[in-house]
């Protein structure tokens, strides 16, 4: 039988109100022959670009980054979703997703990749003037010219808005003159193009600029000594009068914020996509260094500690690229359904994303943590050698770390999703209110036993999901009206809710890549990938229930709270299926493949 | 200059072979790619391409499975292919099929692996050569088109053998015959673009048949003595490895 990509169209976070059905989805399984063709030629250009030269990557010898960026240029990889006129390839932008996942098991190029292709180009791609495209684009899609973005502060960090640096009109009118300081500014060391967010005059809001190295007063700090990805260069830059045309500026004065707010929509799950092929080839890794290394006479992998492990890692893996792929379709979707309503391609694009910047942030958070556990119990295996720095873990276990940092750090995305679910919530975008109301009644009512009929794949889980949601609107609505505006402050609440949703979203994308794939390659073949999708959910029933329990623990008291706790107990019930047993079989799948097996 | 480029389909190097009852290659989850050194022949052809001005035809003997791997020689820079529907179940029946295509066109060239990384028989450019009545130089590491002369490097024991020959040949190309090359995401895109003739294969007689495969026995783990140890290895040598 065969499926193909759905062209349904859904609404940002509509999935908490309503059940998605697995034709709604797209699975990485659809890629078509071509983008597997370009996902294989990332493989290759890592293989002889990247992994040979990674010590003098990560001694950052200078050239050596922007010449492999230029490389990646050559081959097409720098505009995947550009329009063609810039020399782009006008991709769609779960392709975009496909080529940075597979780029991400690059480590520090990894980071220069997304800094110059995201949050380095896309400023220009969808904010720029004809001119402006017509100027910078190709040179940056052609990586001739390497790319910068220079929004955080020394004291302007997570509160992105609240930078110093400032724009001066000069008196003839041609030109700003900025002055400040930014931080933390991957490529800065070779850029040779910056953006740069700063306040004209007294603005209380950032504009942004595009700055060219060649424009006077920019200096540099050294390098950081970073943790990780050594590689990539980090530098702090100094603007001293900087003088930049007027002509440079990007959109409109005190509109910053918007640019790089929707820059950062698209970095976050572009981010998910890339730790996501990082944590993909490190279990490759770790699967073939246990099936390697003896002792007690066996290969360490035929242990059932090793095993679980390796299992885990798969289960994790699997489960964030279902969601990963589920988001960057139904972003697509959007994004055409936008053109198709005459909105211009650049707009629609930025919308289309905008409208998912919820399960942008959810996928930031997610698999970045995905990512963590992967190196982490990668280093595990490895035993000592995960600690030495002569095997792959160790380097990889440092790399994974600024992923929960960057782009936002994930406590501020985690906020920043709840958030932007109760403002679409107010906005009446979803209606969040009125199902939130009859979990709120059903509480208190006389249970029904919900009898599913169980003949169908994953009916049970199914019903457990609907349960996870209503899980999710009886602690939000409650904190809603116990909290009401002041619910940002409860940050601790807000934290809860957000782990709730993110298990909710990941499984519920996981049980329906999972059943859209049994249509297409049959029951067999998916038997530990149907097991995967169980024990994910089995995991993040736990997770939402500890999450649950903690908020109700907070936002009610006395009998209220014992029937929340009641209604969650019923919410988080579950059929438990044979966990060890199901964990060896993934694991001997692996193992006998040497390698990943999903 | 027209240009042939033969390929095979093949497990990625890298796969962790199996068998079906011994009878035949797994080939679940097996990943199929360019053989390696058809690879090389392939990058050259696409160089001279480049550089002197060809049209570059790529070849495989395979069922329709093989089309994946024809089309990312259509992504890496080759102008049209051919198909020729069969199994390719030994060196002489691809040899004819290459052979027989080859007397239609008017190639100048005709490149390929030195071998194939499957069965590795390294038989086929000889066969090719011998049936067109062409030169065939294997391994094949350097080639340089002067006019209708090439000039050619070829690895012998312990050095090189530098070789001239009038066009048309066959060569069996190694690397570093060109440098490698990852398509470009253009050259995917237009991939599907470009001519893909598929053609019934002639009549051959096989000559070889395969029984049955079995996988080389396990490495094992590998004992290591210091210098001080000789009775030890000679004693490990008799009574653990029976080989004294
Ligand atoms: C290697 C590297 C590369 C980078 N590349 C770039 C780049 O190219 N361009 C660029 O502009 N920036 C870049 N950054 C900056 C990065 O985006 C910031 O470091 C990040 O946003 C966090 O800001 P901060 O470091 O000031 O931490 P802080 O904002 O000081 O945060 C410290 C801690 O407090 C928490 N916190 C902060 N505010 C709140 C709040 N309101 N509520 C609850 N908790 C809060 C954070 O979650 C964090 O745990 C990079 C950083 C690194 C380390």
């Amino acid at each position: 039988m065969e499926t193909k990509p759905s062209q349904k169209i859904t609404k940002g976070a509509e999935f908490i109100i309503k059940d998605a059905k697995a034709e709604d989805i797209f699975i990485p399984e659809e890629f078509s022959e071509e983008q597997q063709m370009m996902e294989q030629a990332c493989h290759d250009f890592m293989n002889t670009e990247i992994f040979p030269h990674v010590e003098r990557i990560e001694k950052l010898e200078e050239g050596l980054m922007p010449s492999i960026l230029k490389k990646a240029g050559d081959l097409g990889l720098l505009g995947v979703t550009a329009p063609e006129e810039y020399g782009g390839l006008s991709m769609n932008f779960n392709t975009s997703m496909l080529i940075t996942s597979a780029l991400g098991p690059s480590g520090s190029f990894s980071t220069t990749y997304g800094a110059h292709t995201g949050i380095g180009t896309l400023p220009i791609l969808y904010y720029g003037t004809k001119e402006q495209k017509e100027k910078y684009l190709p040179k940056l899609i052609s990586g001739e010219w390497p790319a910068a973005y220079c929004l955080t502060e020394p004291d302007a960090g997570s509160d992105a808005n609240s930078g110093k640096t400032k724009a001066k009109l000069s008196e003839d009118g041609k030109y700003y003159s900025i002055t400040g300081q930014k931080m933390w500014i991957s490529n800065g060391g070779f850029a040779e193009l910056f953006i740069v967010f700063a306040k004209i005059d007294d603005d209380e809001n950032l504009t942004a600029f595009i700055v060219e190295k060649s424009f006077e007063g920019i200096t540099m700090n050294d390098e950081e000594e970073k943790m990780g990805i050594k590689g990539s260069s980090t530098r702090q830059v100094f603007f001293t009068d900087c003088k930049v045309p007027v002509e440079n500026m990007l959109y409109e004065r005190g509109k910053g914020f918007k640019i790089a707010v929707n820059v950062l929509n698209i970095g976050r799950i572009k981010l998910a996509a890339a730790v996501q092929g990082a944590s993909k080839n490190l279990m490759d890794t770790a699967i073939n260094y246990s099936n390697e290394r003896k002792q007690f006479g066996k290969s360490i992998s035929s242990f059932g500690a090793i095993q679980t492990k390796l299992a885990k890692m798969a289960v994790k893996n699997y489960a964030l690229e279902s969601a990963n792929y589920r988001a960057g379709n139904d972003i697509d979707n959007a994004v055409q359904e936008l053109i198709e309503s005459g909105m211009s391609k650049e707009e629609a694009k930025l919308k289309g994303v905008e409208e998912f910047a919820i399960e942008s942030a959810i996928m930031k958070v997610h698999g970045s943590e995905v990512l963590d556990f992967t190196v982490d119990e990668g280093v595990q295996i490895y035993g000592g050698m995960g600690y030495s720095a002569d095997a792959p873990m160790e380097r990889a276990y440092r790399d994974a770390r600024i992923s929960r940092i960057y782009e936002g750090t994930n406590e501020i995305n985690r906020m920043l999703a709840v958030g932007m679910v109760f403002k679409r919530a107010m906005k009446g975008s979803i209606d969040v209110m009125t199902p939130a109301m009859e979990v709120a009644k059903e509480l208190t009512s006389i249970p029904t036993l919900s009898s599913s009929n169980d003949s169908d794949l994953f009916d049970k889980e199914k019903a457990v999901l609907k349960n996870l949601k209503k899980t999710l609107l009886m602690v939000a609505g409650k904190a809603a009206q116990k909290f009401g505006v002041n619910l940002n402050d409860e940050q601790e609440v807000l934290l809860n809710l957000a782990d709730i949703m993110i298990e909710t979203y990941v499984t519920e994308s996981v049980l329906l890549r999972t059943e859209k794939l049994v249509l297409l390659k049959g029951d067999d073949f998916c038997k530990n990938r149907i097991s995967a999708a169980k024990l994910y959910l089995v995991d993040a029933v736990e997770k939402i229930s500890l999450a649950a329990k903690e908020a109700i623990s907070y936002v009610a008291e006395g009998d209220e709270q014992k029937v929340m706790l009641m209604g969650l107990k019923r919410f988080t019930k579950y059929e438990l299926p044979n966990i060890h047993l199901m964990r060896r079989e993934i694991a001997q799948e692996m193992i006998s493949n040497n390698k990943y097996c999903f | 200059m027209n240009i042939l480029v033969c390929i095979t389909h093949v497990p990625d190097t890298t796969t962790k072979i199996k068998f079906v009852d011994g009878k035949e290659l797994d080939k679940n989850g097996v990943q199929f790619v360019i053989g390696p050194y058809d690879d090389y022949a392939l990058a050259r052809a696409v160089e001279l391409k480049e550089s002197l001005g060809a049209k570059v035809t790529v070849l495989n003997v395979g069922k329709q499975e093989t089309e994946p791997t024809i089309r990312k020689a259509l992504a890496i820079g080759a102008d049209e292919a051919i198909r020729i529907d069969a199994e390719p179940s030994d060196a002489i029946f691809v040899a004819h099929q290459i052979a027989h295509i080859a007397k239609q066109n008017s190639y100048d060239l005709i490149l390929m692996g030195r071998e194939s990384s499957d069965y590795n028989g390294g038989l086929v450019h000889g066969m090719v050569g011998e049936m067109l009545g062409w030169p065939s130089v294997s391994p094949c590491m350097k080639l340089d088109l002067e006019g209708t002369n090439a000039k050619m490097q070829k690895e012998i024991e312990g050095g090189k053998e530098l070789l001239e020959a009038t066009l048309p040949l066959v060569a069996g190309c190694q690397e570093p015959i060109a440098e490698w090359k990852i398509p470009n995401m253009r050259g995917i895109m237009s991939a599907r673009t470009k001519p893909l003739n598929v053609v019934e294969a002639i009549s051959v007689e096989g000559a070889i048949s395969y029984n049955s495969f079995d996988l080389p026995p396990e490495r094992s783990s590998c004992k290591f003595f210091e210098v001080d140890q000789v009775d030890d290895l000679v004693n490990a040598l008799k009574e653990e490895a029976k080989v004294l």
